[in-house]
């Protein structure tokens, strides 16, 4: 297993150079964003749209570099893409002409490894994950939430200490969403990777994640720390969904996203 | 794990024999032809046989032809440099076309040129590659070549610049080298730009055919269009065109078969009636 690593942001300015109507217009997407991540925690990243949270998340992974600021994985200056790191998109992005398996395969492919290493190790994780079934199909051939879960496998494949995720569920019915949610919590419980993912929805910010980071136009607003016990009973949502702990901190989000929102409209 | 997983994910259970659909689409084609055809037979005897003639007047001096053995040496000695041009096109114009697609300094420096190429007037050129190259195989397999390298150049670059970004992300965030980039990425994702390419290219390259051996050697396909012609035998001028045009659907069809072996994925997800 790989060594844990720990995350830090540290001051992270973003500004994108935009090119309207022949004029040079720059868009300040990250204004100093600082927040760290312990080794084995789960994070969630929230805020009202276009506060930044791909941006940030896209930085972590290497896929954009920061106009300022630090940030480590691992003690280490990120500087582009790397193995310890595990990116699940927003939409899974496979790649069409591979089969399940051969989406897997890939990001194991580019690590090096080959032949019947390479074959055995992503047949476990599609197995992981649930679809060992499927490993013949192709992308358009799974269903949305079949495509995010080799999306997971894929990254989960090549074994990295922290693993990154772009709003994973956000495209699914309540009911796929919640069989994801659980199976991330119990794949969180057997390989203890450091998971940081983005999401809109506040009851899975507060039922997956350590700690909550607001975000806001750029900034970090608000880090909340959710003391719900851990491993969180699997499957059964209901239970943790009751929990004094849950319904004051999903209120505490709410409110604190809310009064963003609504000093937004009024200025 | 797999105990909570969502239903719905047995292995393929009922297999739909898809043949059926290929077959009613051949009848369809073999109806057509047969319409085409009887019309074409019953309107044609009416025709003046110098400026027109008819399926059966056709294949009565295609038999002749063949019989003496003129036809079968046509068609070789017009295949080899067909097959060799355009081979070549393909050996050089898609790897060139992926360069010019993916690096910017190389599409600056040779976009141009093909671009320029694409609108070539060859026929004015022709005398100048008999110049170069002589009258023999070289100068034929040259001419088609030139012609059927553009299409294909130009298709591979326009799809390598259609290639989303979010795939070469996806590339990028595994750490894929730029030539596993190029060669796993962009390569199977502009595959059905390439096969476009390639259909358009033998279009072109059978008109190439035809003008280089209008020009050069007086041999081959072209040569018995050009000895037919100048003879007033309209019927047998017909055979040698209706075979370049066979060709040229045989050799498509192949294409696609190959497409459908290679890229069985984007026949799937194309938005085209199944029947
Ligand atoms: N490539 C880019 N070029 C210019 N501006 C960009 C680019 N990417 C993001 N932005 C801008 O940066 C800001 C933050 O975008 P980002 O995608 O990080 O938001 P987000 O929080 O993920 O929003 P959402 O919840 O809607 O996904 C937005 O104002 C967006 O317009
Ligand atoms: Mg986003």
């Amino acid at each position: 297993m790989a060594p844990m690593a720990e995350v830090v942001l540290k001051d992270v300015v973003k500004t994108f150079v935009l090119q309207v109507g022949g004029q040079a217009q720059l868009v300040n997407a990250l204004k100093g964003v600082s927040f760290s991540v312990r080794p084995g925690e789960i994070v969630a990243l929230t805020g009202p749209s276009g506060c930044g949270k791909t941006t940030a998340l896209r930085i972590i992974m290497g896929l954009e570099s920061a106009s300022a600021g630090e940030v480590r994985v691992a003690g280490k200056h990120v500087q582009g893409c790397g193995h310890d790191r595990g990116m699940v998109f927003q939409h899974a992005e496979l790649l069409p002409w591979r089969t399940a398996l051969g989406n897997v395969k890939f990001g194991l492919e580019m690590k090096g490894l080959r032949g019947k290493e390479l074959t055995e190790r992503a047949e476990s994780y599609l197995e992981l994950v649930g679809l060992k079934e499927s490993m013949g199909r192709r992308p358009h051939q799974l269903s949305g939430g079949m495509k995010q879960r080799v999306g997971i496998a894929r990254a989960l494949a090549i074994d990295p200490a922290v693993l990154l995720m772009d709003e994973p569920f956000g495209a699914l019915d309540a009911q796929t969403r919640e069989v994801l949610q659980a199976e991330l919590l119990s794949i969180h419980a057997k390989t203890g990777k450091t998971i940081i993912f983005v999401t809109h929805d506040l009851d899975e910010a507060v039922l997956l994640a350590d700690r909550v980071v607001l975000m806001t136009k750029g900034e970090v607003q608000d880090i909340i720390d959710i003391n719900l016990p851990r491993p969180r009973p699997r499957g059964d949502v209901v239970a943790v969904r009751a929990h004094d702990e849950f319904v004051q901190k999903r209120y505490l989000i709410w409110k604190a996203l809310h009064a963003g929102a609504i000093s937004s409209v009024l200025h | 794990m797999t105990d909570k997983a969502l239903p719905a994910e047995k292995a393929a259970d009922v297999v739909v024999p898809r043949a059926k659909f290929r077959l009613a689409n051949g009848y369809i084609t073999a109806l057509s032809l047969i319409v085409v055809g009887t019309v074409w037979e019953l309107a044609g005897p009416g025709m003046n046989p110098l400026f027109g003639s008819y399926p059966s007047a056709i294949w009565k001096a295609g038999v002749r032809m063949a019989e003496t053995g003129e036809l079968m040496k046509a068609i070789i000695s017009s295949l080899q440099p067909f097959a060799a041009g355009y081979l070549l096109a393909m050996i050089v114009g898609i790897p060139l076309g992926l360069l010019i697609g993916r690096y910017r300094t190389v599409e600056a420096a040779l976009g141009i040129y093909i671009t320029a190429g694409y609108a070539m007037p060859l026929v004015a050129l022709v005398p100048l590659f008999m110049l170069w190259f002589g009258l023999g195989f070289t100068v034929k397999m040259a001419i088609i070549f030139t012609l059927s390298i553009f299409p294909i150049c130009i298709n591979t670059w326009e799809g390598v610049r259609a290639v989303p970004k979010t795939q070469i992300e996806v590339g990028t965030s595994f750490v894929a080298s730029p030539l596993a980039i190029l060669w796993k990425i962009v390569l199977p994702a502009t595959l059905p730009y390439i096969v476009a390419g390639l259909k358009l290219a033998i279009g072109k390259a059978v008109i190439a055919m035809v003008v280089a051996e209008f020009f050069t050697a007086i041999s081959g396909l072209g040569g018995i269009i050009i000895n037919t012609a100048n003879q007033f035998d309209t019927a047998a001028m017909f055979v040698p065109v209706i075979i370049l045009m066979v060709m040229a659907v045989g050799l498509t069809s192949l294409v696609g078969w190959l497409e459908r072996r290679i890229a069985p994925w984007q026949t799937e997800i194309s938005g085209r009636e199944a029947a």
